[in-house]
C-alpha cells in the first residue's frame, strides 16, 4: 500500500510548503522556456560565425556541432511548448466552463503536464494482435518527423531561425503534410474501424484544406515578393498598420481563410472530426497507448505553436520591433566577429515580440476551440469547397489587382492600414462591451479569483 | 446547402454572427469566478460550518441528559443503535447505561431516532468527514462498559434540558482519532470463576451481540 504524502501539520508549515511549490513551479515554468529560447538565441547566430584562427575543417565541424545542438534544442522546445500549451488550454477551457481545472500538481497545477508525460511513458506499449505491426510502429515517426521538420524554417527573431530557406513557406506547408501520412498510416495499420475512419477523414480533411491554406498563404507571398519566412517578415513593419494583415483588405480575408484552414489541418475543434470522441472513440489514435500515443498528442499540441508562428510570420508582422528597423540592427551588429551587446538586446526584443504575438494567436485558437462545437463531415467539406476556396481565390485575385493599384498610388497602403487598424479597435471595443454586458446581465462581475 | 446567392450570403452572415456572440460568451465566462468549491483545502470555512442547520450528519449523544429510555433504539429502522441498561450495584434505584453504540457505517441518517428523544439528547450534527481505514471505527461508543454513566432524571419543574452545544462533544472525538487507527479488538470472554478486575465487570458483555442484548422490539 502506498503511503499518502504527509500533510503539513501547522499553518506555517503549509505556507512554507506552498512557497516551495511556487518556487519550483516558477523555476520550471520560466526557467525551461528561458533556457530553450536562450539556446536558440545563442546558437542560431553562432552557427554562421567563423571563429578566427580555425582551419576550414574545424569551422565546418564547429558549425555542424552548432546545428546539431540547435536541432536538439528545437525539438525539445516543441515538446516543452506542447506540454505547457496543454496546461494552459486546460486552465482556460475550465474557466470558460465555470470550473477550475488543473490545480494540484505544482502551483496552479502547472506541473500537471510533466506528471501526464511521466504517466504516459510508464504505461504499457501495446500493439494490437491483428494490427500491421511494422506500420503501426512506424506511424508515430512520420508524425513526429513532420512536426520537427517545420522548426527548420520557423523564425524566432531577427536572426533567430535554423535555416532561412528561400522557399520557407512552401517548405513549411509541404513538410507539415507529412503528419497526414503518419495519421493515415496509423489509421490503416491499427486494423480498427474507428482508426480507419479517423485516418480517412483526416486525409480528406487535410488534403481539402491544403488548397485554401496554400492560396491564402500566397497573398503575403505576393505582397512580399518572396517565399522566405524572414523575407516576408522584413517586408512588413512593426506597427499594426504596417502589417500585411491590415495594409490590404484582401489579406484580411486571406488571414481568415488561412486561420480556418490551419485549424482544420491541425485537427482542432471545430474540425476535430478525425478524432471525434463521440463517434470514433479517439479516431486514428484509438489503438495507441503509452509513448506512441504521447507522440500523437505532443504533435497535436505542438502544432498549435507552429500554426500560430506561421500566421504571425505571414500576416502579423513577425518579430518586427517598433522603432528598430533593419538599419538599427545593422548598426548594432558592427563588423566584429561577435556582435555587440546592443545587437543581442535587439535580438532578445525581437524574440519577445514574436513569442508574445504567437502566444496571442495560440490563445485565439484555444478560445475558438472551446467556443464552437464540432461540425459534421458534410459541413466540413462544404465549408472548404464552397466558402473557403472561392474566398481564397477572391483574395488571391484581389491582391494581384491591389498590387497593381499600389504601384500607381502607393499611399493607399497607409490609408488602408489606418482605416483597418481603426476598424479593428472599434470592433474590439464593441466586442468587449458585449462581453461586459454578458457578465453584467446576470448580475455577475469580472472576478479572476478562485484559482 | 446554399441554393441561391441570398442563402449563401445568409450562411456567411450567420457564421460571423455566431462567432461574434459565441466568442463573447466564452470570454465572459473566462472572466467570471468559477462555481467550483475547492473542497477540502481551499474553502473559506470548513465545509461543516457552511452546511444548513438541519443537515443530518453523524449522530451525537449528550450523555448528561440521556434518560436511557431507549426510544431511539426502538425507532431505528435498521438497528444501528445498540443500548444496554443495568442497575447500579451500589444504588439499586439508579440505572446505568453500560452500552450505547451507534454504528454510523450502517446509519442511513433518516433522523427517526432524533424525533422520539424526550430530552433532545441524540441529535444530528453537521459532521460528515470521518473516513477511516477500518469500518469498525465508525461505531461510536457513547458509553464505556467499564465506566457506565447514570441515566438522567428529568426534574419536575424542568423548562429546558441543558444540552451541550451541538457538535461540541462529537468534534473532539473526531479530532482525536487518526484515520488509519486500528480497529477495536473484541476481548475473549473472561474465564469462568475468575473475578473481574473492575467493579461493574458484569456490565461488559461480549460486544458482538447487540441484537440479543437489546430488548425485543414491540410488535405492531
Amino acid at each position: 500500500m502506498t503511503e499518502a504524502l504527509p500533510l503539513p501539520k501547522t499553518a506555517s508549515a503549509a505556507r512554507r510548503r506552498a512557497r516551495r511549490v511556487l518556487a519550483l513551479t516558477l523555476a520550471v515554468g520560466l526557467g525551461l522556456p528561458s533556457a530553450l529560447f536562450g539556446a536558440v538565441l545563442v546558437l542560431s547566430p553562432l552557427r554562421h560565425l567563423a571563429p578566427p584562427g580555425l582551419s576550414p575543417g574545424s569551422v565546418f565541424l564547429f558549425r555542424a556541432l552548432c546545428l546539431l545542438l540547435l536541432a536538439v534544442v528545437l525539438v525539445t522546445f516543441g515538446a516543452v511548448i506542447s506540454g505547457m500549451t496543454v496546461w494552459w488550454e486546460m486552465r482556460v477551457s475550465s474557466r470558460m466552463q465555470s470550473r477550475v481545472g488543473y490545480n494540484r500538481v505544482g502551483a496552479a497545477g502547472f506541473l500537471q503536464w510533466v506528471a501526464d508525460a511521466v504517466k504516459l511513458i510508464l504505461k504499457e506499449d501495446l500493439v494490437p494482435k491483428d494490427a500491421d505491426a511494422v506500420l503501426f510502429r512506424a506511424a508515430p515517426y512520420f508524425v513526429i518527423v513532420g512536426f520537427a521538420l517545420t522548426f527548420v524554417a520557423l523564425p524566432f527573431g531577427e536572426s533567430l531561425i535554423a535555416a532561412d530557406l528561400d522557399v520557407g513557406i512552401f517548405y513549411l506547408l509541404s513538410v507539415s503534410a507529412l503528419v497526414v501520412v503518419g495519421i493515415l498510416v496509423a489509421g490503416w495499420s491499427s486494423n480498427s474501424k474507428w482508426s480507419l475512419f479517423g485516418g480517412m477523414r483526416s486525409a480528406a480533411q487535410v488534403i481539402s484544406y491544403e488548397i485554401p491554406a496554400g492560396l491564402a498563404a500566397m497573398v503575403p507571398v505576393l505582397m512580399a515578393g518572396t517565399l522566405s519566412m524572414q523575407g516576408i517578415i522584413r517586408s512588413q513593419g512593426a506597427w499594426p498598420w504596417q502589417w500585411i494583415l491590415l495594409t490590404n483588405p484582401f489579406a484580411l480575408l486571406a488571414f481568415l481563410v488561412f486561420f480556418v484552414a490551419q485549424l482544420a489541418e491541425g485537427n482542432r475543434t471545430p474540425f476535430d472530426l478525425p478524432e471525434a470522441e463521440s463517434e470514433l472513440v479517439a479516431g486514428y489514435v484509438s489503438e495507441y497507448s503509452a509513448f506512441r500515443f504521447a507522440i500523437f498528442f505532443l504533435v497535436e499540441y505542438g502544432n498549435l505553436w507552429v500554426m500560430s508562428a506561421v500566421a504571425v510570420t505571414l500576416f502579423l508582422g513577425g518579430w518586427q520591433v517598433p522603432f528598430a528597423g533593419p538599419a538599427a540592427f545593422e548598426a548594432a551588429r558592427g563588423v566584429a566577429t561577435l556582435p555587440g551587446p546592443l545587437w543581442w538586446a535587439l535580438e532578445i526584443l525581437s524574440l519577445l515580440v514574436f513569442v508574445a504575438k504567437t502566444v496571442l494567436v495560440m490563445n485565439l485558437i484555444i478560445w475558438v476551440r472551446w467556443t464552437l462545437p464540432r461540425i459534421r463531415v458534410d459541413q466540413m467539406m462544404s465549408l472548404c469547397w464552397k466558402y473557403l476556396v472561392p474566398f481564397a481565390f477572391a483574395a488571391f485575385v484581389g491582391t494581384l489587382l491591389w498590387q497593381i493599384l499600389l504601384a500607381r498610388v502607393p499611399w493607399v497602403a497607409s490609408l488602408t492600414g489606418a482605416v483597418l487598424t481603426l476598424g479593428g479597435a472599434v470592433t474590439a471595443y464593441f466586442f468587449l462591451r458585449l462581453t461586459y454586458r454578458n457578465i453584467a446581465a446576470v448580475g455577475d462581475r469580472v472576478d479572476l479569483s478562485n484559482w | 446547402m446554399p441554393e441561391t446567392v441570398r442563402a449563401y450570403a445568409l450562411a456567411v452572415g450567420t457564421t460571423v454572427r455566431s462567432f461574434w456572440h459565441g466568442l463573447s460568451i466564452t470570454l465572459s465566462y473566462l472572466l467570471r469566478r468559477p462555481m467550483t468549491v475547492q473542497y477540502p483545502d481551499r474553502t473559506a470555512l470548513p465545509v461543516r460550518e457552511m452546511l444548513p442547520p438541519r443537515y443530518r450528519g453523524f449522530l451525537e449523544v449528550d450523555v448528561s441528559i440521556c434518560t436511557g429510555c431507549q426510544a431511539c433504539e426502538r425507532a431505528c429502522p435498521i438497528d444501528c443503535i445498540a443500548m444496554v441498561l443495568e442497575k447500579d450495584p451500589q444504588n439499586p434505584k439508579q440505572r446505568l447505561v453500560t452500552q450505547f453504540d451507534i454504528d454510523e457505517a450502517k446509519c442511513m441518517f433518516c433522523g427517526l431516532c432524533v424525533e422520539p428523544c424526550p430530552t433532545g439528547s441524540i441529535q444530528h450534527t453537521q459532521e460528515f468527514e470521518a473516513s477511516t481505514r477500518h469500518l469498525r471505527n465508525l461505531t461510536f461508543r457513547w458509553s464505556d462498559p467499564l465506566k457506565p454513566w447514570p441515566v438522567y432524571k428529568v426534574p419536575k419543574d424542568a423548562t429546558y434540558y441543558p444540552r451541550a452545544l451541538l457538535g461540541a462533544i462529537l468534534r473532539p472525538m473526531l479530532e482525536a482519532r487518526a484515520w488509519d487507527a486500528p480497529p477495536p479488538e473484541f476481548l475473549p470472554p473472561e474465564p469462568e470463576g475468575k473475578p473481574a478486575p473492575a467493579a461493574p465487570a458484569k456490565a461488559a458483555p461480549p460486544l458482538p451481540a447487540p441484537a440479543s442484548a437489546a430488548p425485543p422490539k414491540p410488535g405492531p
